[in-house]
C-alpha cells in the first residue's frame, strides 16, 4: 500500500496532470523530520532517581528475519581470550547503548558544565547556527535545519557513529577493515595497508579512514576529509574541513570490543574532546541477522501522518 | 490554458509543499508518563515499520461509538527482539492494550503492553527513566 501512494505522488509529480493527486500526497508526505526527546530526561538520570527499567518482562525469544531464535547474550558465557590483529564479527551495544538522542554519548547537550564543549569564537559562532530538535538548544520540527531531515541528506561520519550506533558487523580483509552499519544501511572502509589518509581531498560524507594496530587487540583509525555540511552529532555540533576523527577499536576479549571516538578540529575547539568513551559492544553468533533499520521516506510519511504531529500540534509545549 | 492551468497547479504545490507540517518523530515529550491507560479493543491495522511501529485498533466508548486509537512502539528491529513480528496482530484481533497516553488527551499512545485474547502477551520497550507512576481510567 505504502508503495502504491509513493509510486502514484511520483508520477503525477512528473506529468502535473493531477494536481488533486498531488495535493493530496503531499499533505501526507514529510518534508522534514526529526526526533526530539524529552529535555527533562537527562535531568531525572543525573538527580539520583533512576527508576528501574518498567518494560514487560518478554514472554518469548524474539525471531529474526530467517525464523531463527534470536539468543541473548548470556551474561555468564565463558569469555576466551581475543584473537590477535582480528575485531571482525557481528557486535551488538546492549540495551540500545549506541543510541545516542542528545548528541554525543560522552558528551551530550544536556546544559551539564561538565558536558560543555571547548569551542573556540568560530566554533561558536558556527553552533549558533545549528537547529537541532534535541539537546538544550532543540527547536520545534518546523525550525530545524538538520541537514538530514531539511534536505535528507547522509547522516555521513563521524555522525553513524554518534547517532543510533547499533548492531555493526566487522568484516577483514588483508587490505582493510569494514564496517557494516544497521542504521540506514551504511558501510565504511577502514584501510589498513599502510596507505595514509590523502592531503587536501575531495570532500566525502563519510571521509577517508585509515587503521593501524597499535598492539595485537587495538586498532586505531584516523579519519579526515569529511564534508562540511554534515554534523558532528544529533546535537548540531559543527565541524570544519579540518576535523579529524580518531576511533580506537579495542577488544577486550572474544566477546567484547570498545569504542572510542575522539574530535579533534582546532578551528572549532581548543582542544580534542571524546566523543564516545568505550562504548561496549557484545559479540553475537556468526549467524545472527542484521535487520534493515532504514528511514524510508514513505515510512516517515505514513508515520508522521498517523502519528509524527498529531499529538505535539495539540501539546502546549 | 493547460500551460497556465499547469503554472497554477505548480504554483500551488509549492506553496502546500513549503507549508505541509514538518516531522515530529518524537521521543516521549508527548507522552504522559505519569500516567497509563488499559484499553479493549480491536486491531484494525498493524503497521510493522520505520521509525516506530504503530497500531491502529478501535476502542467502543460508553455511548457505544468507536473511538480510533493509534499506538506506538519502537521500531522492527528493536521489537524482533523481545518476541514481535510483522504477524503479532491482524485487523480483527481482541487485545487489551496499556499505554502511556498522550498529555493532549487524543487517542493516541506509547505501547507497554499488549494481551492477545489467548492471553499471549507482548511487551512494549518504555525507556528506563520513564517511570509509569499510577493508572487512571480510560480516556477513550
Amino acid at each position: 500500500m505504502l508503495k502504491h501512494r509513493a509510486c502514484a505522488v511520483l508520477a503525477a509529480r512528473r506529468n502535473f496532470v493531477a494536481p488533486g493527486i498531488v495535493l493530496a500526497a503531499l499533505l501526507f508526505t514529510p518534508l522534514i523530520c526529526s526526533q526530539t526527546r524529552p529535555p527533562d530526561l537527562p535531568d531525572r538520570q543525573a538527580g539520583g532517581q533512576a527508576s528501574p527499567p518498567k518494560s514487560p518482562t518478554p514472554t518469548s525469544l524474539g525471531l529474526d528475519g530467517w525464523g531463527h531464535p534470536i539468543t541473548p547474550f548470556a551474561k555468564d558465557r565463558k569469555v576466551g581470550p581475543a584473537p590477535p590483529h582480528d575485531i571482525s564479527g557481528i557486535w551488538d551495544p546492549p540495551g540500545m547503548s549506541g543510541n545516542q538522542v542528545l548528541g554525543a554519548a560522552a558528551a551530550p547537550e544536556d546544559g551539564k558544565p561538565e558536558h560543555q564543549l571547548p569551542y573556540t569564537p568560530l566554533g561558536l559562532e558556527q553552533l549558533k547556527r545549528t537547529k537541532p530538535t534535541n539537546g538544550t538548544r532543540m527547536v520545534q520540527p518546523a525550525d530545524t535545519n538538520d541537514p538530514v531531515f531539511e534536505y535528507g541528506d547522509p547522516q555521513g561520519f563521524p555522525r553513524e557513529d554518534l547517532y543510533e550506533l547499533r548492531t555493526t558487523q566487522i568484516l577483514q580483509t588483508p587490505q582493510s577493515v569494514v564496517l557494516l552499519y544497521q542504521f540506514g544501511k551504511i558501510w565504511r572502509v577502514l584501510w589498513t595497508d599502510g596507505r595514509e589518509v590523502p592531503k587536501d581531498p575531495e570532500p566525502r560524507w563519510f571521509g577517508y579512514s585509515v587503521g593501524k594496530w597499535v598492539d595485537d587487540h587495538t586498532l586505531v583509525v584516523q579519519t579526515s576529509g569529511m564534508d562540511e555540511r554534515t554534523w558532528i552529532d544529533r546535537a548540531g555540533r559543527p565541524h570544519s574541513a579540518d576535523l579529524r576523527v580518531e576511533e580506537r577499536f579495542h577488544r577486550l576479549d572474544r566477546d567484547h570490543l570498545e569504542l572510542t571516538v575522539t574530535i579533534d578540529d582546532p578551528k572549532m575547539y581548543t582542544r580534542p574532546w571524546v566523543a564516545l568513551d568505550r562504548l561496549v559492544f557484545e559479540l553475537q553468533p556468526p549467524g545472527f541477522d542484521i535487520r534493515e533499520t532504514i528511514w524510508a521516506p514513505s515510512e516517515f510519511g505514513e508515520y508522521n501522518k498517523l502519528i509524527g504531529n498529531t499529538p505535539s500540534d495539540k501539546d502546549s509545549h | 490554458m493547460r500551460n497556465k492551468l499547469a503554472a497554477i497547479s505548480l504554483a500551488t504545490v509549492f506553496v502546500l509543499a513549503v507549508s505541509v507540517p514538518l516531522f515530529a518523530h518524537h521521543g516521549y515529550v508527548q507522552y504522559d508518563t505519569d500516567k497509563k491507560v488499559t484499553l479493549k479493543g480491536t486491531v484494525t491495522r498493524w503497521l510493522w515499520s520505520n521509525p516506530h511501529c504503530l497500531l491502529q485498533f478501535d476502542v467502543t466508548d460508553d455511548g457505544g461509538h468507536a473511538v480510533h486509537w493509534i499506538a506506538e512502539s519502537e521500531n522492527p528491529s528493536t521489537l524482533s527482539r523481545i518476541g514481535w513480528t510483522e504477524k503479532s496482530l491482524k485487523p480483527g484481533d481482541q487485545i487489551t492494550l496499556t499505554a502511556l497516553p498522550v498529555k493532549s488527551g487524543n487517542p493516541v499512545g506509547r505501547i507497554v503492553e499488549v494481551v492477545l485474547s489467548n492471553g499471549e502477551k507482548l511487551p512494549g520497550r518504555v525507556d528506563p527513566a520513564h517511570e509509569v507512576k499510577s493508572e487512571v481510567s480510560p480516556k477513550p
